[in-house]
């Protein structure tokens, strides 16, 4: 759907050369919900900026649907940029106009009549669950409102392509589930393909498939979601899994064992059974996890044990299908 | 007071707002474009071109340091050209124009520039051209900043307008000047200014009442 070759962005600032993105390749499937991961200043954001050129890479080429978007003439490109949806951290809704239309303002490029235009309109706000809200204006509405608004006005040229940027930064956890879950019902029902960029692993855990860890330029490993939770490789991701949280996992001084849980039923009481089958009296050391929607995401960190326990706990772990990881102490590394 | 001079008075009122309201017109005309220009040719605008802003900034700079009598003396020729004479309150549209076109456009220069780059960026990743940015985005939303400036063109349009009178020009400021200034009737003087302070004024609220009303940034549940 959207490849990127090759991509190096620099800027200019006053006379200094600042390199955000150096060299970044990158396949984004159809269908995929793809998450572009890493702390503030990694570049995430001018890397999604070359997606649709608002940023133009100073070498390299984005490929959309197989067509070199930096090769494209600029009313191809306001064609192709029709069929890439974005929603941005600050909304960036007309706050002149209400909300009903804010989402006809691409129909109105796209010539459509005023009358189609408002039934489009309508149809979208439905989706969003926002069709009390038709004649408000931006500055009447709530965080999570007015990204419901973008998002309907950046699905309504049915683009192919959603582009997310830090699109729940600016919202409260409660509201932040709300949002990624219309991104994702979004993607499942309309079958649109959406890269997230974001600075939270929460985020990435609840919908992205695949993700990439960038940090200073540089994408440091792509791989899917449950991998790099799992068994980060980088630096970047081991900190981004480990403590990229407002409710952080502390790294501990001892030996641990981390256990991960990505998304197994949070009906069954897996870490009960597993002090009770293998009677091993667990030190917990630090937690975070969260029910979503009947499935249980995050991580417990508990103190490792002698080998033979630890052995137990292998096996009963592999047996329960729970993904985990043997951690050496912090500063023996 | 007898009805002669009440006569001249009304005769006078209605002589300035065809020249403040048909200048301010003209000068909108000719200062949009200018304003936007400076807008997009700036180093954040859509379509940067240093040259071209600096050269219509300089020109404006110049016609905006000159004094507006030495400026209204100056382009008499021009005014000659345009109006077909240099007397009365036709003739004085010319040289208000001159005068508030550059203003205009550094006033609406600045209410561009208060739009949010992030808008306008949204617009752009949804397909938006130059032109549908200009008037949908940076027009539209800046269209509450954009009145204030009007009411603002208006009040100071009327100033230079009264000014106007010494030379010739027609409305209240001539009536001032030939009647207060030259023949020392003071009382005729008097009210023309205090006519002159009750349009301000009126203008002044009027205008930021309805601004008020038009921007929907208000939070108004």
């Amino acid at each position: 759907m959207i490849r990127l070759e090759n991509i190096t962005k620099t800027f200019k600032v006053k006379g200094n050369e600042i390199t955000a993105v150096k060299d970044v390749s990158l396949h984004i499937k159809k269908g995929e919900i793809f998450g572009i991961i890493g702390f503030s200043g990694a570049g995430k954001s001018t890397l999604v900026r070359c997606m649709n050129l608002l940023e133009l890479p100073t070498a390299g080429s984005v490929f959309f649907d197989g067509h070199d978007l930096v090769k494209a003439g600029s009313k191809e490109l306001r064609d192709y940029r029709k069929k890439i949806g974005m929603i941005f951290q600050q909304f960036n809704l007309l706050e002149q106009r209400t909300v009903i239309a804010n989402v006809c303002y691409p129909l109105e490029l796209i010539g459509l009549r005023k009358k189609e235009a408002v039934s489009r309109a309508r149809e979208l706000l439905r989706i969003v669950d926002l069709s009390d809200k038709e004649l408000s204006y931006p500055s009447q509405l709530s965080g999570g409102q007015k990204q419901r608004v973008a998002i309907a006005r950046a699905l309504a040229t049915n683009p192919e392509v959603l582009l997310c940027d830090e699109a729940t930064s600016a919202l409260d956890p409660l509201t932040t589930r709300g949002v990624l879950s219309l991104i994702e019902k979004i993607n499942k029902e309309l079958g649109v393909t959406i890269v997230v960029i974001t600075h939270e692993m929460k985020v990435v855990e609840q919908i992205c498939s695949r993700v990439a860890v960038m940090n200073k330029g540089v994408v440091e490993e792509t791989g899917t979601v449950k991998d790099i939770f799992l068994n980060p490789k980088s630096d970047t991701g081991r900190k981004l899994v480990l403590s990229g949280d407002d409710k952080s996992v502390p790294q501990s001084d001892k030996e641990t064992i981390r256990i991960v849980f990505d998304g197994i039923s949070s009906y069954e009481p897996v870490f009960a059974n597993l002090i009770l089958e293998t009677g091993v009296k667990l030190n917990i050391m630090g937690a975070n996890t969260e029910d979503i929607g009947g499935s249980a995401y995050g991580q417990i960190l508990i103190e490792r044990p002698d080998e033979a326990s630890t052995e137990l706990i292998r096996k009963y772990l592999n047996k329960a299908g729970v993904g985990f990881e043997e951690l050496p102490a912090l500063g023996k590394k | 007071m007898n009805e002669q001079i009440i006569g001249l008075i009304w005769q006078g009122i209605a002589e300035t707002f065809y020249m403040v309201t048909v200048s301010t017109v003209f000068a909108y005309l000719i200062g949009i474009p200018l304003g936007v220009i400076l807008n997009i040719t700036g180093t954040n605008g859509i379509r940067p071109a240093r040259a071209l802003n600096l050269a219509v900034g300089f020109i404006i700079n110049v016609i905006r340091s000159v004094p507006f009598l030495i400026l209204l003396v100056a382009i008499l020729p021009f005014t000659r050209l345009i109006a077909g004479t240099t007397i009365g309150s036709t003739a004085t549209i010319v040289p208000l124009v001159v005068a508030a076109a550059p203003f205009v456009a550094r006033m609406v220069e600045s209410s561009l520039k208060e739009v949010d780059a992030g808008v306008i960026e949204a617009a752009k990743a949804m397909g938006s051209s130059d032109w549908q940015i200009i008037w949908k985005v940076l027009l539209a939303e800046a269209r509450p900043s954009l009145a204030v400036g009007g009411v603002i063109a208006f009040t100071t349009i009327l100033g230079y307008s009264a000014m106007a009178g010494f030379v010739g020009g027609g409305g209240l400021g001539a009536i001032a000047v030939n009647y207060g200034y030259y023949r020392y009737k003071t009382d005729v003087m008097l009210i023309t200014v205090a006519v002159l302070v009750i349009i301000v004024q009126v203008f002044q609220e009027a205008g930021i009442y309805i601004v008020n009303r038009l921007d929907k940034r208000i939070n108004k549940s």
